[in-house]
């Protein structure tokens, strides 16, 4: 099945790229009603596997062995194609 | 002493800590990053600066995964140093063998130039050269220098005086104003908790020739020649 894992920072921590697209948004582009931006990233892996369970276990052994730094980011993923 | 410079794909530094070397070491080797068995009579392993694997993921985050860590990790349990230097030190606390991690720049801009640093323990193998609390001049170079810890992390490294340098004014004291970067508490390097692991963004090989600005950095490598 296809899954997408979605890697964001952690709240606490500081977002540059975030931040830097806010002030365009708001301060070059005039969307005042913009804020709060949060620059994450996404990695699609097609994995052979046809059980949930096994794939919730690969997600999170790859999140856990490099796709994540837990000390910095928090992840989730989603099955976008069974 | 025999030391060991790694180098992984997008190294750029690895030949300035090379050269480095070789002046106080009697004997340096070149490594690969796909090596999977280290000498076990190595003093020093130095993990060079750069951009390895492009940056790609997070810095570091690749080669902290390389063969080579493995082998490196093994050597450190028996107590082997290793100095990260840059990227280096990415790929050290990505690898876990450092806490915290390098965040991008608080200003989002890569920054190259000579600062002032101030060296807080002259007692450990990397800074017995040094005098404790004296104030040196090394360059930086890099785009992710913003290092970042929980706060528990924060409390256990400045407990057991982990900090190794810290960004300081030419005057020596610690300010927002010699923060190049964002790092927490003005932190430019730090120990493992054995004092065997050092990761600093600042470039200690860039610094050994009066002739380029500063040999500041030589006297890094000399202490650590001192014990053998």
């Amino acid at each position: 099945m296809k899954v997408r894992i979605n890697i964001a920072l952690k709240k606490a921590v500081l977002d540059t790229q975030g931040k830097a697209i806010e002030r365009v948004l708001v301060k070059n582009l005039g969307y005042s009603q913009i804020s709060e931006v949060r620059q994450g990233k996404f990695v699609d892996v097609e994995i052979q596997e046809t059980n949930n369970e096994n794939v919730k276990k690969i997600v999170d052994d790859i999140c856990d062995k490099l796709l994540v730094n837990k000390i910095i980011e928090d992840y989730s993923f989603e099955i976008i194609k069974n | 002493m025999k030391s060991a410079v790694i180098t992984f794909p997008g190294s750029n530094c690895d030949r300035d800590a090379y050269d480095a070397l070789q002046k106080v070491s009697s004997f340096v080797q070149k490594i690969w990053h796909t090596e999977t068995n280290l000498d076990n009579d190595l003093d020093l392993i130095v993990i060079p600066g750069g951009f390895s694997f492009g940056d790609y993921l997070r810095s570091g985050a690749m080669a902290s995964i390389s063969p080579v860590i493995s082998e490196v990790s093994r050597l450190v349990e028996k107590g082997v140093r290793v100095l990260g230097i840059c990227n280096g030190f990415q790929i050290l606390t990505e690898a876990k063998l450092l806490p915290g991690v390098l965040l991008r720049n608080e200003k989002m801009k890569f920054i190259c130039r000579e600062l002032y640093l101030r060296v807080e323990n002259s007692e450990t193998g990397f800074t017995n050269k040094y005098k404790t609390r004296e104030i040196i001049k090394i360059p930086i170079a890099h785009m992710d220098g913003n290092y970042f810890a929980s706060n528990d992390t924060i409390k256990m490294i400045e407990d057991e005086n982990l900090v190794a340098f810290r960004y300081v004014d030419e005057f020596g004291n610690v300010t927002n104003d010699a923060n190049p970067n964002g790092s927490i508490l003005n932190i430019a390097g730090v120990y493992n908790l054995k004092k065997n692991v050092l990761g600093m963004m600042p470039h200690p090989e860039r610094a050994i020739d009066i002739n380029t600005g500063s040999d500041d950095g030589l006297r890094l490598f000399e202490s650590l020649n001192n014990l053998f």
